[in-house]
């Protein structure tokens, strides 16, 4: 509770709308035999629609834990987590389950598609899990998705006849195709060449335009500089919370990528280009 | 999820490893195909039997003379015998639910032909045993009861009889001579094979009873009585009435019976019950190799579980429940075992015709086995399949999502 309103305050433009994520007071200790692990001790966060947020942070800071607990793969051992209006904090596996799939979209480090499975059939894979039948043509939606990241030529390419870029651009298909609340990533980068990061980077801030919430976790300042708000952890504790003050536009910078190297410019520069 | 797509899952899944499913599938398919082959040679045997037994007559009820008892030391069966004619015309005239009634008079002699000598046994009966054992000719006409009135001295041959002393010959109108006293021959019977216990009921000369008492045994006790009833449900109530009329007839008042009456039933089971044992104790060793599948499959589905644990994560992260996740593999092998079981029974079908082929076996697969094939799989594969699935659904998203 020490700093409750500081990260709303770079987030000014969405003040009114009820926050995507807020965070109060969230602890999680690992017990290890008889030696307890502070994991996170006592995070405060909101984040409200419309952001691209960094949380930055070296391995062990606790962000990997933030980032579970925010997915609901995990629940905090102390305090509150509300997504979207729901208590998270105290909810089952079922109940956990569920909000996944109705309000999150999670794009991984590894990409972690299903092997020897088209693109278009790992894009539907959410849409099976839905409960409340919410979807009906699962096959159209996973084509539309494809084609909002640039793929929709490729709907029947097995992930191993992709680019790690365009794998992970299913991946972010696969993540949008539910309209979720909030798009989780994970590393997203982490595979990535420099190219393949500013292409997916430029991906990200463009579906952030069109109205997507996007929280990313990672600790390459590179990733960071294209957001619009980085939360710095350290120890289990937000060190800082700051907008970003100089934003740079991957779209702008994949242009001047693609001048330099002409060799790969053909694919994303079309990318690019129908952006 | 919806039912399709999990069997779209499932199939998929067992397409990304066709050498494995297959190699899996094999213990099903063997396990399913010896049970079914173990049962199709039980049931051949049991069919056998119950036809050699219904080839001794439909309905067939048969009245034996009964022991006596000597200082207290039975006799055993026949040494006390009482049945007569008498007893056999009572049956026939005040019986209400006896079809048909004859009289046996047995004994064996050397009978002479043109083409050498045989000894059979040759039956006093009354017409009626040729409706009671169901047993018609295959030439000429049997006798009729004016025949056994006039104690017409004609045989009817059975057709072991015939070929033995009428070799390529019809043997009709013949005469032959029963033990110094001359036939002829009014008919030859058709052929009825073997009995139960494997003797040759073709082997025999049948003549009318007053013939056989009067010119060959000069015994007035017969052998047997047969009696056959309308239906098989009137069996129990014909037993009851026979013993009755029976009692009445010896005027036994008290005492015990001297006689017996045993139905075919009492006979068919204590036979089919032997069988009936055997093919359980063939199928039930047969089913141990389908335990054996059974371990194959979940010994597979927990590779499986363990190599798709990053997969099981990605679903879970995705909203997948655990009862999802427990679904699919459980449909997974579930599919696998009931293919294993369909295939299993094509194997158990051509190996139970191939068997009976070359061993001469009778074997019969019953419609039931498809039932019992696809329902045995199905639950081999539900039970089996079971802790690995619940192993999958149990998993922890972060650590499957971690799973290298």
């Amino acid at each position: 509770m020490t700093t409750p309103a500081a990260p709303a305050a770079p987030a000014a433009p969405a003040d009114a709308a009820r926050p995507v994520i807020e965070v109060t007071g969230v602890t999680k200790v690992y017990t290890m035999g008889t030696n307890k692990v502070f994991a996170l001790r006592g995070v405060d966060l909101t984040v409200r629609p419309g952001e691209l947020i960094c949380i930055m942070g070296s391995s062990g800071s606790g962000k990997s834990t933030l980032m579970n607990i925010l997915g609901c793969l995990d629940v905090p051992t102390e305090g509150r987590y509300t997504l979207d209006g729901v208590r998270v904090d105290g909810l089952d596996r079922n109940a956990l389950a569920d909000l996944r799939n109705e309000k999150l979209g999670f794009v991984f480090q590894g990409f972690n598609l299903l092997a020897r499975t088209s693109a278009i059939e790992n894009v539907e894979l959410p849409l099976l899990y839905d409960r409340q039948h919410r979807w009906n043509d699962s096959r159209k939606l996973a084509a539309e998705a494809l084609g909002r990241v640039g793929l929709g030529e490729r709907l029947d390419h097995q992930p191993s006849e992709l680019s790690g870029g365009q794998q992970q651009r299913v991946a972010i298909a696969r993540a949008l195709v539910t309209q979720p609340t909030l798009l989780l990533a994970d590393e997203p980068t982490g595979n990535l060449d420099s190219h393949m990061t500013v292409e997916v980077m430029a991906l990200f801030q463009e579906l952030n335009e069109q109205g997507i919430t996007i929280l990313i976790v990672t600790h390459e300042p590179d990733v960071a500089k294209y957001a619009k708000r980085i939360v710095e952890v350290l120890d289990g504790k937000i060190i800082h919370d700051h907008p970003v003050t100089e934003r740079r536009s991957a779209a702008a910078d994949l242009l001047a990528l693609g001048a330099e190297d002409p060799v790969v410019v053909e694919g994303p520069a079309a990318t690019v280009g129908a952006a | 999820m919806k039912q399709k797509t999990l069997l779209k899952l499932a199939w998929q899944s067992i397409l990304k490893n066709k050498m494995r499913t297959l190699l899996t599938m094999l213990g099903i398919v063997i396990g399913v195909g010896a049970v079914i082959v173990m049962i199709a040679v039980g049931n051949g045997a049991q069919s056998q039997i119950e036809a050699s037994i219904s080839s001794l007559g439909t309905n067939l009820i048969v009245i034996s003379p009964g022991s006596s008892a000597q200082g207290g030391v039975s006799q055993g069966a026949g040494t006390f015998n009482r049945l007569t004619v008498a007893d056999a015309e009572k049956l026939k005239s005040e019986g209400t639910t006896l079809a048909a009634v004859s009289p046996v008079i047995s004994t064996r002699l050397v009978v002479i032909g043109p083409a050498g000598n045989w000894r059979t046994s040759i039956n006093g009966v009354s017409p009626d045993y040729f409706t009671i054992r169901d047993w018609s000719a295959t030439s000429g006409e049997v006798f009729v009861d004016a025949d056994v009135k006039a104690a017409r001295k004609i045989a009817i041959l059975g057709a072991t009889v015939a070929t033995n002393l009428f070799p390529g010959v019809d043997a009709v109108g013949a005469q032959i001579q029963i033990g110094h006293v001359p036939f002829i021959v009014s008919a030859v019977l058709a052929t009825k094979g073997q009995n139960a216990t494997g003797s040759d009921q073709d082997d025999v000369i049948l003549m009318p009873y007053t013939t056989a008492q009067n010119r060959l045994s000069g015994n007035v006790r017969l052998g047997q009585i047969l009696v056959s009833t309308f239906s098989p449900n009137d069996i129990p109530a014909a037993q009851a009435e026979i013993t009755d009329l029976m009692h009445e007839s010896h005027k036994l008042g008290d005492n015990a019976d001297d006689f017996t009456v045993r139905n075919q039933t009492e006979i068919a089971k204590a036979a089919t019950s032997t069988t009936a044992v055997m093919s359980g104790l063939l199928a039930a060793i047969a089913s141990i190799s389908l335990l054996v599948g059974g371990i194959g499959i979940m010994n597979i589905m927990l590779v499986s579980v363990t190599e798709r644990t990053r997969e099981i994560g990605i679903r879970m992260a995705i909203g997948a429940r655990g009862s999802d996740v427990l679904t699919q593999f459980l449909v997974e092998s579930v599919v696998m075992s009931i293919l294993g079981g369909i295939v299993g029974l094509i194997v158990g079908f051509v190996g139970s015709q191939l068997l009976a082929h070359f061993t001469g076996w009778s074997t019969v697969v019953p419609m039931s086995a498809v039932l019992i094939a696809v329902g045995f799989s199905a639950g081999v594969g539900v039970f089996f399949g079971y802790y690995p699935a619940r192993k999958a659904a149990a998993l922890n998203p972060i650590e499957a999502l971690r799973y290298e």
